[in-house]
């Protein structure tokens, strides 16, 4: 009975431990949730020991994130939501059956506009920052504005580096994946029958913009940007 | 229908002839690119016996240096390297893996129907993985050690210590991403391809033991990557989170280490205490008591034992508050474990009982986990820990646990699937023999530790006062004869693999799916994918045969 | 997610509403509510999570294994701040030990 169910499935992707394709996409799905699920703890980490020192160092956590340029960070958010719209107009275009150009098109969008979410931030921030003397570890200098809470402000900036260093490391493999689907795309391997890849690398990219939509304003927009307080 | 297994069954006519899973490919090449899981439990039943034996040469370094009072072998610096390194590769390189990687891997497609196991080729990742991991690992280990105890500890790890910290921190976080990988595809594959009829409540309760440990894998081994990360991050650096310099706290380090490494000694027991359900139903010939309540406590510690890290820092400077809180809740993971010792003893109860190799390391399991959880109940209590911790007390106390129960779950389990993984005999006799030598041991090397603690000497010293000397070198000889009870096994069970006997489908005559496959199975496992129509462990009923392909 | 299909209209009005929720967000920082920023901004973040779970991520056309996944991950993650923070929260309250000799002038003092 199982072996009539194996011979069901003719597609050239089917992989022959299933019984038939739908088991297979099932199987290939809930994979990619249990990986996000790791992926929320390792992130977790972080963010658990964000709330620790947030909460025992809240003045140094603002005096840091005001040093942070909102407009940037804002901008960011912008284009990585543009880029998770791209990704799933990408997965709507195979499962409707669209030619591959159509499909390919919405994936090198979605590369583009995590290109541009690097570039923003290596050379708008992290570059800055480095000149400013605000990386921990890479001469940081304490500034006399920040008073008794000096010696801590280093570890906020520590967070900033490690937690968006970290989602940068995340977007790069995402690209490096989207670079493969593309190929394979281009090489028409996905239709309204088969787009289970695209899928499960939506999955895994959405997942990355929620990452940075918590970043965002854990990290950018402590402590308010009060006019009267001077922050960017 | 239920009579005892007396003598292990011949096998019928030579399977030279027979195509499996072993003959169906020659070459180094078909090993080291094999997507098939019993190829792959296989790759890891090789790594991960090396790397036991690395990690006993540290134990057995330990033991004979402690013969003397003022140590008998190395400098002090010498031995907190070596039972850093003894700590950190039976942890991760063999305890955590140990039965997922070698039975799990061979066994979970096997049990449930199915063909392999949903992504072949991410095990074979998982393993190459490891063997990178323990590869860093044992480079660091050469070029230096690391002596900050396996638990690195900060700040001595990221700041003080000018040992081979990174390198053994990388080697531990590209492990843990094996076990996440193995964890998530038992999951995925216990849930979607169970063969038809096998529903939850017919599962092995192998398969419940190995879910709940995937489980623990999925949610627990990426924190302590993080935690690892971050302390490479810091000693490259010269500054970060853990550091008191710039407000950070040292003990939220310890947080974030046993958050996985708690339920890192559940990854160890779990899968041990699925061979015993296994073990106890085949050797009793008597269907498992209380099934529901032994597949709901493996859930049960899955989830509780996230909850009690902080037992491990009672004396760390954590407040007290947190400490009431795990030290309730540390009595409560207790519980799910009692039941199961108790199922298990009540399955032994009018049983029909043989005494093979396996049955002996499942019946030593029963005691020495007893004895290993009874003692941690004194270590969940805040008043007592404060006098044990630190001691010899925790160390004989994990010890029980993770050798008198889950090393002799693992031997057990691996001579019981012997015939089903080699389609040889092992000699039974021989076998038995080792069991005892390991038993008598096991327990001449550890039991004198509890007094040891108990008394006061601390853990992880060098040298000690005099009037320990007595109950140290009665530890060590122990030792030393438990190091001739593992070595007996390996020489007959590789020398079973050419010259022991033929074995059949089901040479103890168990019930099971992968019982009712030839021996060695074919690699595709099963000619026809069967039908489950039986609750797990009917013993009133016996086991189908096998059509030979 | 079993073949389901979005219409692009619900794409888009997702992505608008995410783009809507992140100026809020931008904007209400810029004003001065005291601990409340805190809370508006987590109470944001957490709305366009779920816009892009449910939408993008389609589990609102999911089953029911993957919406507990989900909600496994987040609980398993709650746990580790809520345990971490007990501790690191309540260091201070260890309260110091008093003499037997002044418990009762104190008692008598609260009475």
């Amino acid at each position: 009975m199982g072996d009539a169910a194996i011979h069901k499935s003719h597609s050239a992707e089917f992989a022959h431990q299933f019984e038939d394709m739908e088991q297979q996409r099932e199987a290939g799905s809930l994979g990619m949730w249990v990986f996000l699920v790791t992926e929320i703890m390792f992130f977790g980490g972080l963010f658990a020991c964000y709330a620790v020192y947030r909460a025992l160092h809240l003045q140094a956590f603002e005096l840091g994130s005001r040093l942070l340029y909102v407009r940037f960070g804002a901008v960011n958010t912008v284009v990585l939501i543009a880029s998770s719209l791209t990704m799933a107009l990408a997965i709507l275009s195979a499962q409707t059956g669209k030619r591959k150009s159509v499909v390919m098109s919405y994936l090198v969008l979605t590369m583009i506009l995590g290109a541009a979410f690097l570039a923003i931030k290596f050379t708008f921030e992290w570059h800055h920052d480095f000149v400013e003397h605000l990386v921990p570890g890479f001469g940081f200098q304490i500034r006399p504005e920040w008073g008794n809470v000096s010696n801590q402000v280093p570890m906020f900036f520590c967070f900033y580096f490690f937690m968006t260093g970290l989602h940068a490391l995340h977007m790069i493999i995402g690209m490096g994946i989207l670079t493969v689907l593309t190929l394979m795309a281009s090489r028409d391997r996905f239709n309204e029958e088969y787009y289970a890849p695209l899928e499960v690398t939506g999955l895994y990219w959405h997942f990355v913009d929620i990452v940075w939509i918590f970043l965002f304003p854990l990290l950018y927009l402590i402590g308010g940007h009060y006019a009267m307080r001077g922050g960017h | 229908m239920s009579t005892a297994v007396t003598d292990m069954q011949q096998a019928s006519p030579p399977e030279s002839s027979r195509v499996h899973y072993l003959n169906a490919n020659y070459g180094i090449k078909s090993w080291l690119l094999t997507t098939d899981h019993k190829r792959i439990a296989l790759l890891y039943l090789g790594s991960i016996t090396l790397m036991f034996f690395v990690g006993g040469a540290f134990a057995v370094l330990m033991r004979l240096h402690l013969i003397e009072p003022q140590g008998a072998l190395v400098e002090p610096d010498t031995y907190n390297k070596l039972f850093t390194m003894h700590g950190i590769i039976m942890v991760f390189f063999f305890l955590v893996p140990s039965i997922p990687a070698t039975l799990g891997n061979f066994l979970v497609p096997m049990m449930i129907g199915a063909r392999d196991l949903a992504f072949p080729r991410l095990n074979l990742l998982s393993w190459y993985i490891y063997i990178v991991g323990a590869i860093f690992t044992l480079y660091a280990a050469i070029s230096g050690g690391v002596d900050t105890g396996w638990t690195f500890y900060t700040p001595y790890s990221s700041g003080f210590s000018h040992t081979q910290v990174v390198p053994v921190a990388v080697g531990v976080f590209i492990t843990g991403f094996s076990s996440i990988l193995t964890g998530l595809n038992f999951v995925v594959t216990i849930h979607k391809m169970r063969a038809p009829g096998l529903t939850w409540f017919r599962l092995p309760l192998f398969i419940w033991a190995i879910y709940a440990t995937s489980i623990i894998f999925i949610l627990g081994t990426p924190v302590i990557a993080i935690t690892l990360f971050l302390l490479g991050l810091e000693r490259l650096l010269h500054i970060g989170i853990f550091d008191p310099a710039i407000g950070g706290d040292p003990i939220l380090f310890q947080h974030l280490f046993w958050f996985y490494s708690h339920p890192a000694v559940y990854i160890m027991i779990l899968p041990g205490m699925g061979v015993m359900s296994e073990l106890v139903t085949c050797f009793s010939r008597k269907k498992i008591f209380g099934y529901g309540f032994v597949a709901f406590s493996s859930m049960a510690i899955a989830v509780i034992s996230f909850l009690v890290w902080g037992h491990h820092m009672f004396v760390s400077g954590q407040s007290i508050y947190a400490g009431l809180i795990f030290s309730v809740l540390s009595f409560l993971v207790a519980i799910p474990s009692a039941i199961k010792v108790f199922n298990w003893t009540a399955t032994l109860y009018k049983g029909s009982v043989s005494y093979q190799a396996p049955m002996l390391y499942a019946l030593g399991f029963i005691g020495l986990f007893t004895m290993g959880g009874l003692t941690g109940l004194f270590l969940a209590s805040l008043a007592t820990d404060v006098h044990l911790n630190g001691t010899y007390f925790i160390v004989a106390h994990f010890h029980y646990i993770m050798v008198g129960g889950a090393v002799m779950a693992y031997l057990g389990g691996i001579h019981f699937w012997w015939p089903k993984i080699t389609g040889r005999l092992y000699p039974d006799g021989w076998a038995r023999f080792a069991a005892l030598v390991i038993f008598v041991g096991f327990n001449l090397t550890f039991f004198p530790q509890f007094m040891l603690g108990y008394l006061g000497m601390p853990r992880r010293y060098a040298v000690y006062p005099a009037e320990f000397q007595v109950l140290n070198v009665l530890s060590s000889a122990g030792a030393s004869i438990l190091g001739v009870g593992y070595l007996i096994p390996l020489i007959y069970l590789m020398w079973s693999m050419r010259y022991g006997p033929a074995a059949g489908p089901n040479p103890w005559g168990a019930k099971g799916l992968e019982w009712e496959t030839p021996s060695p199975p074919p690699t595709e496992n099963f000619e026809e994918i069967p039908i489950v129509t039986e609750e797990a462990y009917d013993y009133a009923n016996p086991p189908r045969a096998v059509t030979r392909g | 997610m079993s073949g389901h299909v979005v219409p692009v209209r619900t794409y888009i009005s997702v992505f608008l509403a995410l783009l809507a929720l992140t100026g809020l967000t931008t904007g209400v920082a810029y004003l001065d509510l005291g601990p409340v920023n805190t809370i508006v901004a987590l109470a944001i973040a957490v709305t366009k999570m779920l816009l892009v779970i449910l939408f993008f991520m389609h589990v609102k056309y999911s089953s029911g294994l993957t919406r507990l996944i989900i909600l496994v991950g987040f609980f398993w993650f709650a746990i580790l701040v809520a345990l971490t923070l007990s501790d690191e929260l309540t260091r201070n309250w260890t309260p110091v030990p008093t003499p037997w000799g002044l418990i009762f002038p104190l008692i008598r003092g609260l009475l």
